[in-house]
């Protein structure tokens, strides 16, 4: 796990990010990328996905419907080449500007499919009991928000 | 990104699927709470894609998380467009509607 003084993302004199990440941790996101991906092409209509795609006119169903139609493959790959960084990440040490970007995003979805599934809401907390089977994937979903608070703690220059 | 059909200019205006949309009336973009996005995220995205001041930025979160959702833009149509689109590659759930 990260030391708490330390930041997750530092910028060089070129402009590159730094990524200060163990090899494990860099495995796991590219491993749940890969998974994410594999959906957004194999099931894009899955349940766990709708925030991936959300309704952009609402109380209007005929805009909504060309939007989709227009928009909502765009997105997908939009997505899916968000996901591709994350999981090229596992493999370097510096992103450009527009690759942390990327990498922000991607964890962002993640966070919302895995919150979608677990059905959270806000102020609630996770299990306390460990044996819950919900507490791996909370864990993980916690591990997440704190990989992004902390990256846009780094991008905010905070 | 518009769906208005493309049409050959003529003297006398053709009817569209749009008749109830009036075109003066600005378009407003709204983000809604949800209980997964961080706030701090949301924070930044809306100084990443606005330009907004952080004070403005945070101000317009705590509208979304308080009182449910918040106009973060508005202007025509196809810049609402953009700007739906833009916060839903962030993962935030933003609608599009003609402003009363």
């Amino acid at each position: 796990m990260l030391g708490r003084s330390r930041k997750l993302l530092t910028r060089g004199r070129d402009g590159a990010w730094t990524l200060h990440l163990g090899a494990d941790e860099r495995q796991l996101l590219a491993s749940l990328a890969g998974e994410l991906d594999a959906m957004l092409e194999a099931r894009p209509d899955d349940p766990s996905l709708r925030r991936l795609h959300p309704t952009a006119y609402i109380d209007d169903e005929e805009h909504e419907a060309g939007w989709q139609l227009l928009i909502g493959e765009e997105l997908r790959t939009t997505r899916r080449a968000q996901l591709d960084v994350l999981r090229a990440a596992a493999e370097r040490t510096t992103l450009d500007d527009d690759e942390v970007q990327a990498w922000m995003q991607a964890l962002n979805a993640l966070r919302l499919v895995l919150g979608t599934r677990l059905d959270v809401s806000e102020d609630q907390e996770g299990p306390t009991d460990p044996h819950d089977p919900d507490a791996p994937a909370y864990a993980l979903y916690e591990f997440l928000g704190y990989l992004l608070d902390r990256t846009v703690q780094s991008l905010s220059g905070r | 990104m518009s769906s208005t059909p493309v049409e050959a200019p003529t003297e006398i205006a053709s009817p569209t699927d749009e008749v109830d949309v009036i075109p003066d009336r600005p378009w407003i973009v709204l983000v809604w709470n949800d209980p997964i996005n961080l706030m701090s995220y949301v924070t930044f995205v809306f100084q990443k894609l606005f330009g907004y001041s952080l004070e403005k930025a945070t101000s317009l979160m705590l509208d979304v998380h308080e009182k449910g959702r918040a106009v973060v833009s508005n202007g025509p149509r196809e810049k609402a467009e953009v700007d739906v689109l833009r916060l839903h590659e962030h993962g935030l759930w933003a609608t599009m509607q003609q402003d009363d």
